[in-house]
């Protein structure tokens, strides 16, 4: 148990570290017109990341199980210009029933 | 504010299914809630309860949670020029950067506002910290997240979020780019490596833009 309260202790002082750096070193500045256009692209390729590894990665394991299924029918979703409300129904319900019968 | 609404529930069912695991590994009721409260960070959390909950060190613990959170680090640095005030005002709001604000918080090109940051994520604090303590009380009376399709939700969450920022040739050659470079290291890195190493996708974005 002091091990929970150890790990609890050093990450909230490393996490407020990390979400600060940025906002304390760059905070008020006007970047070179270079480096403000690399940042502007950092959201797309973050973003991406973050689908590409919360649906295949299982660990350090590539994985293909109902959630790419689920994925797979928001992308649908997207398409077809649904609110975001119905495209996440879309993507819990498809692996769900993915699931069910499975 | 009204954007994050839709991810309210996930995070209250996400955030009990942390409380569940927390208590049945045994850290009790009051560990997983103060965790929620100041670390704040569902990937950071998951990483070290799979960890010490795996019979792993502390030391193991705090390094896999410090990898899959140093995203934080380039989502900083996206959100870091939009900041104002003092250096200890910076760092405070700085705190309420989630993954999502990278769209949700966006007011402008490369322009984030505050309040806006804040906004769109204190929706998802409320959710994350009802659903701990919820979870950490009923424990087994919920039921597994998974079976409800839960985890699918983020990932389509994002995939929404990206999409918005597809705009034009560099943005969709970038999150391309991004995707493949985590697609091909989740096999040969730890938790957390790819998602920052994917940041290098932005250098193919500016090649495009440039010829």
């Amino acid at each position: 148990m002091t091990d929970v309260w150890i790990a609890i202790g050093v990450l909230t002082v490393v996490c407020f570290t990390i979400k600060a750096v940025g906002p304390v070193a760059l905070g008020g500045r006007d970047l070179p017109r270079a480096a403000e256009r690399l940042i502007i692209l950092l959201p797309a390729a973050l973003l991406s990341a973050l689908v590409v590894v919360q649906t295949f990665a299982s660990g350090r394991e590539l994985v293909l199980d109902a959630r790419a299924a689920g994925v797979a029918a928001a992308l649908v979703a997207v398409a077809l210009r649904a609110s975001v409300l119905v495209v996440l129904l879309v993507a819990a319900l498809t692996a769900a029933a993915l699931r069910a019968v499975t | 504010m009204r954007a994050a609404l839709p991810l309210v529930i996930p995070t209250i069912l996400i955030g009990a299914s942390f409380g569940v695991s927390a208590s049945t590994v045994g850290w009790g009721v009051l560990a997983p809630v103060v965790m929620s409260a100041i670390v704040f960070s569902g990937a950071a959390q998951f990483a070290t309860l799979s960890v010490l909950g795996g019979g792993g060190s502390v030391v193991a613990a705090i390094v896999a949670a410090t990898l899959v959170a140093s995203r934080f680090l380039a989502i900083g640095v996206a959100i870091g020029p939009s900041m104002r005030g003092g250096r200890l005002r910076r760092s405070i709001e700085g705190q309420a950067v989630v993954d999502a604000s990278l769209a949700l918080g966006k007011v402008g090109e490369a322009r984030y506002g505050p309040r806006r940051l804040i906004g769109s994520t204190a929706p998802q604090y409320a959710g994350w910290m009802l659903g701990t303590v919820g979870g950490v009380l009923l424990g087994d009376a919920i039921a597994d997240p998974e079976a409800f399709g839960l985890d699918a939700l983020f990932p389509a969450f994002f995939l929404v979020l990206v999409v918005g920022e597809l705009n034009d040739r560099a943005a969709r050659v970038t999150a391309a780019a991004g995707g493949l470079i985590a697609l091909a290291l989740i096999p040969l890195t730890p938790p957390g490596i790819p998602v920052i190493c994917a940041c290098a996708g932005v250098l193919a974005g500016r090649l495009v833009a440039r010829s």
